[in-house]
Formats: structure tokens, C-alpha cells, sequence
């Protein structure tokens, strides 16, 4: 699904996070929304998913005006920075979450429901984890099954906030490679916000670099680096 | 006991002596009292005791604050959700001073609060005397007794709520949203899981508070032997009277419903554990 961001804008009463920012993402790309913090990646994120309303701006979703959409209307995949797991379901009842949630009419039997968990646990290589309370997990399998809940939507879209950010270096390595490898598996545009310059510049096929609610520039990895628009895009790669 | 354990410990002995300090003094000041009342409800054997509690005075007295309690406690509990949801889910002005609000049962003398209602809804009030009117009295009836109730009750569920809320934060209910989720089915399948110990120790406070409390519901009561007289009030009165051995029939009765709350609570808690329903 293609992404048009127009003009949008976010003030949280006397604090602007997004002064109006414009943005293109094309079908199927995996965008990296790179700043430090309060660059308003984040608010731009939550804008995409519905989490948020934008003080002005539209954004549409395949040439569709989106702006006024609901969040569950959306259909966003969004795999939360500290995963956001239900504590008190098992893992295979937060996967199935979404799939339980839809109305009766197109609600999947539970023998479906439990083959399509099954398939996502594979998906994630953790088959055999779906009876475990998300608190018995480790932080890599977390993000994990955070990703194949929000996979087993069927969503237009991953939107995901610093999908990496509470694991260590080993782990961060390995699970950027899985989600390329989800990413290009199913074709999902998707947004990942993140502060690492490196984690960006080695995943994303676009990189938006941010700072003070602005885009300080658009590019893919290798434009950025051989021509940063402004100084605080040079000073921002070189960390 | 591992070795790992033991390394943080006091010496047994200096343990025993605190542990045992401790149970003494809670077996002289919470224990004894309870264990001679029971004995005085029972001075002149379990037929008298019996016997009190069976005349019309004390059931009525039972039927009313068993009936105050079932309708306060749930409208509390719904007040005190309610009140929590939008105190720890939305930002606006003057939050801080409702929060305190939240407290003013707590710190008002429940008997100042009863004086409130009965200016409030007093037959010399243009609110009450149009109620009486209608033939909807609420000083000297059960409305009366039940307002009383429901505003030295409303804190407790609040109370124990927000601390849980904000700690707990709302990305978990912004997930079930992304997913799909209406707002009822986030309420039922997210939040109230995770609030469920908090709201439980709040709604047993309350319906302990709701079945004990005497000043408010003495005020607004008029304590009517019979039809306004709850249990404590009832208790006060046949005190008063002289008649120990009904005042702690009906002081053992009020404690039994006390540790039956309690009895419940523990149930449920382990029951929850059992479904894996408590998280981790």
C-alpha cells in the first residue's frame, strides 16, 4: 500500500512535535523514520496508525483519504517499542487477539484461528512457545510474537517503534535480518522508527532523517551518505 | 531455606523475637477483643444468642445493611472505574485538584457528611421537601442511608485503581485497538484483567466500610428501630440499653460478614491464580 503524508501537523497544546511534514512512501518499501529523541518520529508514526489526530494535513493510504480514519479501520500492524504483549493471555491468545476481535461475520473459526497462530509461530521460528505467558519470555522472543500479533491482522501496513530498541547488540543483529526477511516475504509497506543511525542505514530501503519536528532530509541509505543535505545530517550519520 | 536465601536474613533468633513480638502484640489488640466479644454474645449460652438475633429488630437490621451493601458497593465500584479511567486516561485542567477531591470522603468526619446530605435533602430543603412531595422521602429512608453510604464508600475503589493505572500505562489497550478491538471489548479483554486485585481489595474495603459504617448513616438515618436502624446502629442502641448479649450477637453477626468478605476475596484470588488470570 502506497503512504502519502500531506502536511502534516502536531501540536501538543503549547509544544509543536510536528511542524507540517510531507511524505512520500512508495508500495511496498521499508522505511526507516531516523532522528534522536523528540525529533517527532514517534508522532508521525502514531499519526499513520490512527494513535494520534494531526492538528492539520491529511494522510492517505493508496490515494485515499485516510485522515478521518479510525485506528481498527486502519488496519496498521504496530508492534509497540516495549512490545505491549497482553500479560494475562498466553501467546497464542495475543496473536490471535486481532482475529478473535473481528465482528461474527468475519470472525475465523477457532480451529482456523488456532491453524493461522500456528502458521505466524513458525513464521516467527518459535513453533512451540504458544502456551507461555509473554512473561516467560525472553526480550527477543517477545518482539517476536509482538510482530506475528500484529502479522495475523492481515494488515495494510507494519508500522513499528523501535522495534530493537530494548535488546541487546547479538540479538538486535539477528532480529534485523528476521524482519527484512518478514518484510520481504510479504510485501507489507512498512515505517520502523528508530534513534540508531546504523540500524536505519543497514535495514531501510528509505531513510527519513528528523530533528525538531522537521525532515531534515529523504533518501536511501547510500544518497544519504554521499550527499547529507545539511550539517546536522552529516554530524547525525558520522555518530 | 537455600543458602542463597539466608545470606539476606537476620539471625533466627533476633527473627523469632521480632516475629514474635509482633504476634503477641496483634494477638492482644486485634485477636483478644475479637475472641471476648464472641465470648460475651455467648455469656448466657448459644440459645440467647440466638435468640436475639432472631427478634424482628435485629433481622431487620441485618436485611437492611446486607441491602445497603449490594447497592452500594456495585454503583461504588462502577463510580470508582469510572472516575479512575478518565483521572489516569485523559489530560486536563485541574486534574491534580480532582484527584485530591477524590480523598475529601476520607478526610471529612463521616458525621459532617451526613449533616451535608440531611441540608441537602432535609424536608426544610427545597431539593428534599419537593422529594418528600413526590412521596420519595430520602432523610429518615433507605435513599438516605444509602447516599450516606455510597460517599464514605466512593474512595476505596478510586483509590486502589489509579496508582494501578497509571503504573500499568495504556499501550496495552492502544495494541487491542490497533487489532481491531471496540472500546467495550479493550475494556473487558484488556483492562479489566489487569486491573482485576486492584478492583477486588477496592470493592472489599468498600463493602466492609459499607457494612460498618455508623456516623454518616446515624446522622441521616434517624435511626428507625426496625426500618432505618443498620446493624452498627442497632448495635449501638441495644448496647445503650443494656442488652450486652444482643449488642454482640450482632457485633459477632457484622464480624462473621467481615471475615465471609474476606473468605471470598481469598477465593477469588486463588481462583484467578488457578486461570492464569493474575499475570505476572
Amino acid at each position: 500500500m502506497q503512504i502519502e503524508i500531506d502536511e502534516i501537523a502536531k501540536d501538543f497544546g503549547a509544544t509543536t512535535a510536528l511542524h507540517p511534514v510531507s511524505l512520500s512512501i512508495p508500495s511496498g518499501a521499508l522505511v526507516a523514520l531516523l532522528g534522536p529523541s523528540g525529533s517527532g518520529k514517534t508522532t508521525l508514526l502514531r499519526i499513520l496508525g490512527g494513535l494520534e489526530i494531526p492538528s492539520s494535513g491529511r494522510v492517505l493510504f493508496d490515494g485515499e483519504d485516510a485522515t478521518g480514519m479510525t485506528v481498527q479501520e486502519r488496519r496498521a500492524g504496530f508492534v509497540f517499542q516495549s512490545y505491549a504483549l497482553f500479560r494475562h493471555m498466553t501467546v497464542a491468545q495475543n496473536i490471535g487477539y486481532g482475529l478473535a476481535a473481528r465482528p461474527r461475520a468475519r470472525r475465523p473459526s477457532k480451529a482456523e484461528i488456532a491453524r493461522r497462530v500456528g502458521h505466524l509461530l513458525a513464521l516467527i521460528q518459535l513453533p512451540d512457545i504458544g502456551a507461555r505467558y509473554p512473561g516467560q519470555l525472553s526480550g527477543g522472543q517477545r518482539q517476536r510474537v509482538a510482530l506475528a500479533r500484529a502479522l495475523a491482522i492481515e494488515p495494510r501496513m507494519l508500522l513499528l517503534d523501535e522495534p530493537f530498541g530494548a535488546l541487546d547488540a547479538k540479538v538486535r543483529r539477528e532480529l534485523r535480518q528476521g524482519l527484512r526477511d518478514i518484510h520481504d516475504e510479504t510485501g507489507l509497506t512498512s515505517v520502523f522508527v528508530t534513534h540508531d543511525q546504523e540500524e536505519a542505514m543497514a535495514l531501510a530501503d528509505l531513510v527519513v532523517v528528523m530533528s525538531m519536528g522537521r525532515i531534515e532530509q529523504i533518501g536511501r541509505p547510500q544518497d544519504l551518505r554521499a550527499r547529507p543535505a545539511s550539517a546536522f545530517v552529516r554530524a547525525f550519520l558520522t555518530v | 531455606m537455600s543458602e542463597r536465601l539466608r545470606v539476606t536474613t537476620e539471625a533466627p533468633a533476633l527473627r523469632r523475637g521480632v516475629i514474635g513480638a509482633a504476634g503477641g502484640r496483634w494477638a492482644r489488640l486485634v485477636l483478644a477483643p475479637l475472641v471476648r466479644g464472641f465470648a460475651q454474645a455467648l455469656a448466657k449460652g448459644p440459645g440467647a444468642a440466638l435468640a436475639s438475633l432472631a427478634a424482628p429488630e435485629a433481622r431487620a437490621a441485618i436485611r437492611l445493611t446486607l441491602l445497603v451493601a449490594a447497592i452500594t458497593v456495585p454503583l461504588g465500584a462502577v463510580f470508582g472505574l469510572a472516575a479512575a479511567w478518565w483521572l489516569t486516561r485523559f489530560e486536563f485542567r485541574g486534574k491534580a485538584l480532582l484527584i485530591s477531591l477524590i480523598d475529601l470522603p476520607f478526610s471529612v468526619s463521616p458525621v459532617v457528611a451526613g449533616l451535608a446530605l440531611v441540608l441537602l435533602f432535609g424536608a426544610n430543603s427545597s431539593l428534599g421537601g419537593w422529594l418528600v412531595g413526590q412521596g420519595v422521602p430520602v432523610i429518615f429512608a433507605l435513599p438516605g442511608v444509602v447516599l450516606a453510604t455510597l460517599f464514605v464508600t466512593f474512595p476505596f475503589v478510586a483509590r486502589a485503581l489509579i496508582p494501578v493505572m497509571v503504573e500499568q500505562g495504556r499501550a496495552e489497550e492502544e495494541a487491542a485497538l490497533t487489532l481491531g478491538a471496540g472500546g467495550w471489548r479493550v475494556f473487558f479483554t484488556v483492562t479489566l484483567p489487569k486491573i482485576r486485585g486492584a478492583l477486588l481489595a477496592g470493592v472489599l474495603l468498600a463493602n466492609a466500610r459499607a457494612m460498618g459504617e455508623f456516623g454518616a448513616v446515624a446522622v441521616v438515618s434517624g435511626k428507625i428501630r426496625g426500618q432505618t436502624a443498620t446493624v452498627p446502629i442497632t448495635i449501638e442502641m441495644l448496647y445503650n440499653e443494656y442488652l450486652t448479649v444482643a449488642a454482640f450477637a450482632l457485633a459477632a453477626v457484622l464480624t462473621a460478614l467481615a471475615l465471609l468478605t474476606l473468605l471470598a476475596k481469598t477465593l477469588l484470588d486463588r481462583a484467578g491464580h488457578g486461570a492464569g488470570l493474575s499475570g505476572h
